[in-house]
């Protein structure tokens, strides 16, 4: 098992964590004015990236804090966790 | 302390407990009064709560004048007091932290303290916690909200003393069940 390094609380066992789908999805400034197709992209339409992905983690077992991880989804390894309200960090 | 007319939730197991050898020292808490505080992270950097400075400091607790205060989050601490009635304790820090934009929640109904000590504790814990016990890595002050067995824990470290392991009521048996296997390697035969 693999272990995620929580911003806040340090390397911990995958098993404490939840996934939260792909990170970076704004709230779009003006809901009420997409139409219903522009709506559903938001809500439901999301990348499905070979490679490095920008995702939402949950530390749910812990400190309870969502944070942000780069991880590469062929090997499932995480290269990187920022907090949520840093910025993505430009991988190369 | 305030006397509280409840059933401990490991009345059943105290007996059970209570003949584990000293290397495996289980012993359950009494029931403390025990306060869930959320300050805004801004304001809670030296911010001192009933007299003791908030440890803003990730995965470590520092002990007050009648109870401990567990860093929980950034923002999340859980203060206990033997001291005080809980919804006085309530009150009281709700009084306090208005002023900084905190809030504070009465939850001693969630969670009961163990107290495991003895030279083999360290071993017990470890057959269900992945998080390095050594006093290198987790000395006296350093907390863990983790998961010991199946149940989800707040681990203290108290230095020679052992640890301290706060859990939820309802999982309370379960996981004194879970230790008292944990520990049964180290019972003496016969």
């Amino acid at each position: 098992m693999q272990l995620i390094a929580c911003p806040w609380c340090g390397p911990r066992e995958e098993v404490e964590f939840t996934y939260g789908g792909q990170a970076h999805v704004p709230y779009p400034d003006d809901p009420a004015a997409l139409s219903d197709e522009q709506w559903a992209h938001y809500v439901f339409f999301r990348d499905n990236t070979k490679g490095r992905f920008a995702e939402r983690w949950n530390h749910s077992a812990g400190c309870r804090r969502w944070f942000n991880a780069v991880r590469d989804t062929t090997s499932y390894r995480f290269q990187r966790v920022y907090r949520v309200d840093d910025p993505k960090p430009v991988t190369p | 302390m305030a006397e509280l007319l409840r059933t401990h939730p490991l009345e059943a197991w105290a007996a059970a407990l209570a003949e584990l050898p000293d290397e495996v020292r289980i012993t359950p808490e009494p029931f403390v009064a025990m306060v869930d505080v959320r300050v805004p992270a801004a304001a809670s950097e030296g911010l001192a709560v009933r007299g003791t400075p908030l440890p803003t400091a990730p995965n470590t607790w520092t002990p007050t004048a009648d109870g401990r205060m567990v860093w929980l989050g950034p923002d999340e601490w859980l203060l206990t007091s033997t001291g005080t009635v809980p919804h006085l304790l309530e009150e009281e820090l709700r009084d306090q932290l208005r002023p900084v934009g905190g809030t504070a929640v009465d939850v001693s109904a969630q969670r009961i303290g163990l107290r495991i000590s003895g030279t083999r504790a360290r071993e017990v814990l470890a057959k269900g916690c992945s998080i390095d016990l050594h006093p290198r890595a987790f000395p006296a002050g350093r907390s863990a909200q983790t998961t010991l067995g199946q149940a989800g824990v707040v681990l203290l470290s108290l230095g020679e003393e052992g640890f301290a392991v706060l859990v939820r009521s309802s999982f309370a048996g379960y996981l004194a069940s879970w230790l008292l296997d944990a520990g049964l390697e180290y019972v003496p035969l016969g």
